[in-house]
């Protein structure tokens, strides 16, 4: 198994890609989480993994056809949630297996399958090449533009779906707006922390900032500010030491997230976030 | 009438919910929905805002049927019941209030607030206030977009009576000075005799509706109604 550490030549397209990747799933991850819909986005990396396998089976450029299937899986799924009462963990759980289940059977039907593309949509891959940059950038850069302009309504329909709908807001829409754009969001992120590790990106960076802030401006810069650093120091990490890059961004999430709750519980820092439970 | 409601039916699997219920509301009105436990206001306002669609006859607001246009939203503030907020949820009290608001006007949000005397909180978390506080901050969200309609899902429910007292004071405010027109559903009769010019007596049918001072006081009126609310009393139990 190859993991792949960040080399000199490719430090700039690692930290382009990265921050641009860091400050989408941290802007979509928030929605979900807020949602109680945290693992997702973990769901929708796994049955991505099947349209990768997909991909590589006929032979065509996987991202997209990854893309596709995350969309149409979770869009399918949803229809499946608003027919019948399944609560969102089942769906979540079903979403994950079944992707992962295709992944690994089309994975063992191709004799001439390259191991090491897999391990690369499985554990995340060093972004070298400048096309690749450039398409995470144009599409991180249309979804932040589309939230910049919904963030309002996406946040009602967060706080309260019925008074949403009773202000006019089709929730609906917003929810398959949701879905698509996570898809997009999980399927640009795995090239950077791969399938298995998608979640941390989305969930980490924002249980961390709602630790500290009162207000949702200073969540979502907060939780931006730290999927950035955790993205950043974590790429670095990873050339000074040669070690895999997706890992070292999620330990470096990870330890901010474990800072914050030891400053919160010890009462280093007073800020009005989530409460300890003793309080 | 700003709202017309002709022959409402509503039917939950085979069990009537609402049954030929037709009533109208004049502009100005302070309109108290009373009726027991499962006599179907919920089901009511919930056809009235468009979350429950699946029903016989029709309702028309500013004289345009709702089935029709989902604009007459626009100018309805409602306020649900106890509301059921996440205390972690990372918002303050004015972004809560201007999540709802159709334009940009903080000026607006600021004078909202004042309106229900919680401008002082707007920086607090939502979480962090009490349930009453928590129900005033959701009457400034429903006048935010200065509605001409307000609708309230039993609003009290759960608040102490000095907080009732802010709350009903509020209200006859915004259906005196404001001109805003208030229907208001409620358990406590006294309180919709202290405040509503219209009273509308629900269970599944409507077996009164008109000025709140005949019906109060009409004993056999009141007699009927509090036959009618043991009986459903009885039943729940």
């Amino acid at each position: 198994m190859t993991f792949e550490a960040v080399s000199y030549e490719s430090i700039p397209h690692a930290l382009v890609s990265g921050i641009a990747i860091s400050l989408l799933c941290s802007a979509i991850g928030l929605f979900l989480v807020l949602r109680k819909f945290s693992l997702f986005g973990d769901a929708l990396a796994h049955s991505a993994f099947g349209g990768v396998a997909f991909g590589l089976f006929i032979g065509v450029y996987p991202i997209w056809i990854a893309c596709a299937v995350a969309i149409l899986s979770a869009l399918g799924l949803t229809k499946i949630r608003q027919k019948f009462d399944i609560s969102g963990d089942a769906i979540v759980a079903i979403l994950l297996a079944t992707g992962l289940g295709a992944g690994v059977i089309l994975v063992s039907l191709a004799d001439d399958l390259d191991m090491h593309d897999i391990e690369e949509f499985l554990f995340g891959a060093v972004v070298v090449d400048t096309t690749n940059v450039l398409q995470i950038l144009v599409m991180s850069g249309i979804i932040l533009v589309i939230l910049f302009f919904t963030w309002k309504k996406f946040l009602y329909s967060t706080f309260s779906e019925e008074q949403a709908k009773v202000s006019g807001i089709s929730v609906e829409k917003l929810n398959y707006l949701l879905i698509a754009m996570s898809g997009v969001t999980v399927v640009i992120s795995m090239q950077l922390v791969g399938v298995l590790l998608v979640s941390a990106l989305f969930v980490i960076p924002n249980v961390s900032a709602m630790l500290y802030a009162r207000s949702f401006k200073q969540t979502v810069i907060l939780s931006m500010s730290f999927a950035v650093s955790a993205t950043v120091l974590g790429i670095l990490m990873s050339y000074q030491f040669d070690i895999a890059q997706s890992g070292c961004i999620v330990l470096v999430a990870a330890a901010i997230f474990i800072g914050s709750l030891i400053a919160k519980g010890s009462g280093l820092v007073k800020t009005t976030g989530i409460m300890t439970k003793t309080r | 009438m700003i709202v017309d409601i002709e022959k409402l039916s509503v039917d939950y699997a085979g069990i009537k919910a609402l049954e030929d219920v037709s009533f109208g509301i004049a502009e100005g009105d302070f309109l108290g929905i009373i009726g027991p436990n499962g006599a179907g206001k919920s089901t009511l306002f919930r056809c009235m805002l468009g979350l429950h669609t699946q029903y016989d006859g029709t309702i028309k607001f500013f004289g345009q049927n709702i089935k029709d246009s989902k604009k007459y939203l626009s100018q309805i503030g409602f306020v649900p019941q106890k509301p059921v907020i996440d205390k972690n949820f990372p918002a303050t009290v004015r972004e809560v209030v201007s999540m709802s608001q159709n334009s940009n006007d903080s000026k607006k949000v600021e004078e909202v607030l004042q309106k229900v005397w919680m401008h002082e909180l707007a920086d607090r978390r939502i979480g962090d206030l009490s349930v009453g506080q928590q129900q005033r901050i959701f009457i400034a969200k429903a006048l935010v977009n200065s509605p001409r309609i307000l609708i309230l899902d039993e609003p009290v429910i759960g608040l102490d009576v000095y907080n009732q007292d802010l709350f009903f004071q509020i209200l006859s405010e915004l259906n005196i000075k404001e001109k805003i027109s208030i229907i208001w559903s409620s358990h406590d009769l006294d309180a919709v005799e202290r405040l509503a010019n219209k009273v509308a007596c629900l269970n599944k049918t409507l077996f009164f509706h008109g000025i709140s001072q005949e019906f109060f006081s009409d004993d056999e009126m009141l007699k009927k109604y509090s036959e009618t609310s043991m009986q459903m009393h009885m039943h729940h139990h």
